[in-house]
């Protein structure tokens, strides 16, 4: 933190401002002229936390899109496949046993598997041969949304939120004050917190795996120079496997969290697989705290786009990857 | 040698034997969205085109039907792209097509290109396709969008006394056109309109939407359908919502009233209108919902067919009808067929339908209310039967003309 304000003096003043006009915003009553300029500060508060919260999404998702990428350089396009798949399996758990929590662990166990199987019978037979692993993924993503709509058809499943999620809470935010001088709080949907909650824990929890733990230590030699690492007696075919099960565990948990807050149908394969790209685009190819920056990045800017922007708002999260691949084509947090 | 000429020989008497045998056979394309945020209504439209044929037959005279399927996902582009492909490729006469608003103004558009072809919209409901410079051999058997919504601003302010509202829509020409229908009417009663808020097709992720919505309205218009209607109910019941709601005719519809899971129960009691009513009385109604509930296992479709199955189901019939009309000749650039399309007055499930100068629909209207039928399905529930809706809403075609096109901003909240 100190060596970069030294070295970037101009750019740590930019961002010192920029997070103070940040939290100013956030927990400042506003001045009746600023609400005229940008609207009410409920609804600037709802977009920065909605797009908080969706990022927590996108994180569940391109972090073990970004994982498989950074230990075995392989664009696994059917991750999407594998969001969905773990959200209809979490649909039906969840319909049949009532289960909301254990919806997640059966999806999380149903898409890791799948993971396995792919990685066991599709990739390790083509290793290092990067197009050709890519062309295979992009046709089994096409198998699969085939299969499911056979399946599941194209209607829309919500996985249901057990009703101690349902509804507001009200949070220590000021929106405003009333004209009697009672302070007025900002309502939020519980359930989009909780989800959050989770998805910084998970994030911390992969975090301490890589950097704290044996088999963590394994993976990241893996990434840095995997013939050596197998050279050195490592079986680096279980890492592999681990890692890829890992990755599409992670994608089906995220299935059930889009199915709760969103919904499942036909199509959301392909919309999460072009948001992961994206993130893991800005924040950085094999990156973990990549993943987690440039998922928070594009949350935020597709629901202040939404609000304030709506004409625009497709256009901002690729304008955002178009700035980010012309100013650092490594992704902000890459290491290389 | 020998060999080679009785390989002709069977081969020539094949041909023969197959001309003999074969009957004459006229091919239709159809396009559905069986893809992206408006693959259920996609699948229902078929579900209603598969009633349709099970109901009429595939026979026309001593020729046969034969339907080639192209799937769209509702952008202009795609189906543009789908219909080429059905004529160049799979070389249709005849394109039953499409079922989306901007689909609409894009086939309508490529229509002109191939005049000697037949166009029958399939459920597209967006008015510039046949107000604007329409195409000569495009024919539109279902009502736009604002003829949807003709009954349902009067009814909001006189009956549930509604004066101020806020509208939500997707971001295209069938939404715009469905406001433009509701704001005429619920202004011209006296209502205002306050705030209109536009989403892009194929939006997830309402909070932020929801959020902005105006705490000061008496009701929230929302013009949403496919999975963008469920994603918003969804979001809106965990945010807490608790506004009066008001639909458009693709909200409020089986579609939605269908879809697993919590969400819809929000829309209980929410009043819309629609080209149909799923409770109507009307026995050529009820013969057409038991004939679709007939077609398909409980598993696979909805508890009563939603508009877009209604519509493919009436444009499917006029052509077949119309067909029949001409014992299916097809020569001089289909001069007879359309003929008969333009003239045909058919009794379609939701009410007679008949087509005005710009081969646009003149058909019923109905205003409904949700209803649950007590063992958890939703159905809507007529409230008023409104006949002889024209695309001009009754109003005068020069009056009509300077309200301008429907857009984001248009019409104005006032009395034309």
């Amino acid at each position: 933190m100190a060596r970069f304000i030294e070295r970037h003096p101009a750019w740590a003043l930019i961002v010192i401002i920029a997070v103070a006009v940040l939290l100013w915003l956030v927990f400042a009553i506003w001045p009746p002229g600023l609400e005229a300029a940008i609207g009410r500060k409920r609804v600037f508060l709802n977009a920065v936390l909605n797009g908080i919260t969706l990022g927590g999404l996108y994180f569940l998702v391109a972090s073990g899109f970004t994982l498989i990428f950074g230990l075995m350089r392989n664009v696994n396009l059917a991750h999407g496949s594998l969001y969905l798949f773990g959200g209809y399996v979490g649909y039906a758990i969840s319909t049949w046993t009532g289960s909301w929590i254990l919806s997640f662990i059966v999806a999380f166990i149903a898409a890791a598997l799948v993971g396995v199987i792919l990685q066991l019978a599709v990739f390790r037979r083509m290793e290092g041969q990067d197009l050709r692993q890519t062309m295979v993924t992009i046709g089994l993503s096409i198998v699969f949304a085939d299969l499911m709509l056979w399946v599941f058809g194209g209607d829309f499943y919500q996985v249901q939120t057990p009703s101690w999620l349902i509804g507001p809470v009200q949070l220590p935010l000021l929106t405003a004050i009333k004209s009697s001088g009672e302070p007025v709080f900002l309502q939020y949907p519980l359930v989009r917190l909780v989800i959050f909650a989770a998805s910084v824990v998970i994030g911390i929890a992969m975090w301490l795996a890589l950097n704290r733990t044996r088999i963590g230590m394994i993976v990241r030699a893996g990434v840095d120079d995997r013939d050596i690492l197998a050279a050195t007696g490592v079986r680096i075919q279980l890492v592999f496997v681990l890692v890829f099960a890992l990755g599409a565990g992670l994608a089906g948990i995220a299935g059930v969290v889009g199915g709760t807050f969103q919904s499942l149908s036909p199509g959301e394969d392909t919309r999460f697989l072009l948001a992961s790209l994206v993130v893991v685009i800005v924040g950085g190819m094999g990156s973990i705290p990549g993943a987690a920056l440039g998922a928070v990045i594009i949350g935020l800017a597709e629901q202040l786009g939404s609000v304030y922007i709506p004409t625009y708002a497709i256009v901002v999260t690729f304008l955002i990857m178009v700035v980010v691949l012309a100013l650092r084509p490594q992704g902000l947090l890459a290491r290389r | 040698m020998l060999k080679g000429s009785l390989g002709l020989i069977a081969l020539s008497s094949l041909l023969l034997s197959g001309t003999a045998f074969a009957q004459e056979k006229i091919k239709v394309g159809v396009t559905a969205t069986l893809e992206g945020t408006y693959t259920v209504l996609g699948e229902d439209g078929m579900r209603g085109h598969q009633t349709a044929l099970n109901v009429l037959g595939k026979k026309i005279g001593d020729k046969e039907l034969e339907f080639v399927v192209a799937s769209t996902d509702a952008t202009p582009d795609s189906a543009v792209r789908a219909v080429r492909k059905l004529i160049e490729q799979d070389k249709v006469q005849i394109l039953l097509s499409p079922l989306s608003g901007d689909e609409g103004i894009a086939v309508k558009n490529f229509a002109k290109t191939h005049p000697e072809l037949t166009f029958v919209n399939a459920a597209s409901g967006a008015q510039e396709t046949t107000y604007v410079d329409p195409a000569p051999n495009f024919f539109r058997y279902n009502m736009d969008g604002a003829q949807w919504q003709v009954g349902l601003g009067k009814y909001a302010y006189e009956t549930k006394g509604y004066r101020k509202i806020a509208t939500v829509g997707e971001d295209y020409s069938f939404i715009y056109t469905q406001v433009f229908g509701l704001v005429l009417e619920f202004c011209g009663a006296g209502g205002q309109v306050t705030n209109r808020q536009w989403v892009p097709l194929g939006t997830k992720d309402f909070a932020s939407v929801i959020a902005a919505l105006p705490d000061d309205v008496d009701a929230i218009y929302l013009g949403l359908g496919g999975a963008d209607a469920v994603n918003f109910l969804n979001q809106y019941q965990q945010a807490g919502g608790k506004a009066h709601l008001m639909g458009g005719s693709i909200m409020i519809d089986q579609t939605i009233l269908s879809s697993k899971g919590s969400a819809k129960n929000a829309l209980i009691g929410t009043i819309a209108a629609s080209g149909q009513a799923d409770t109507w009385e009307d026995p050529g109604w009820q013969k057409f919902v038991k004939a679709y509930q007939d077609s398909f296992p409980e598993s696979k479709r909805f508890p009563s067919p939603s508009l877009l199955a209604t519509n493919y189901y009436g444009s499917t019939m006029a052509l077949i009808l119309a067909l029949r009309q001409v014992n299916g000749d097809l020569s001089n650039n289909q001069a007879k067929l359309k003929d008969a399309l333009a003239k045909i007055e058919i009794d379609a499930p939701n009410g007679k339908i008949k087509l005005d100068a710009n081969r646009q629909a003149i058909g019923t209207n109905f205003v409904t209310e949700v209803v649950d039928d007590g063992k958890g399905a939703l159905f809507s529930k007529v409230v008023k039967v409104i006949p002889n809706v024209n695309q001009t809403l009754g109003y005068d075609p020069a009056v009509f003309a300077k309200i301008g096109l429907p857009s984001r901003t248009v019409p104005e909240c006032k009395k034309y």
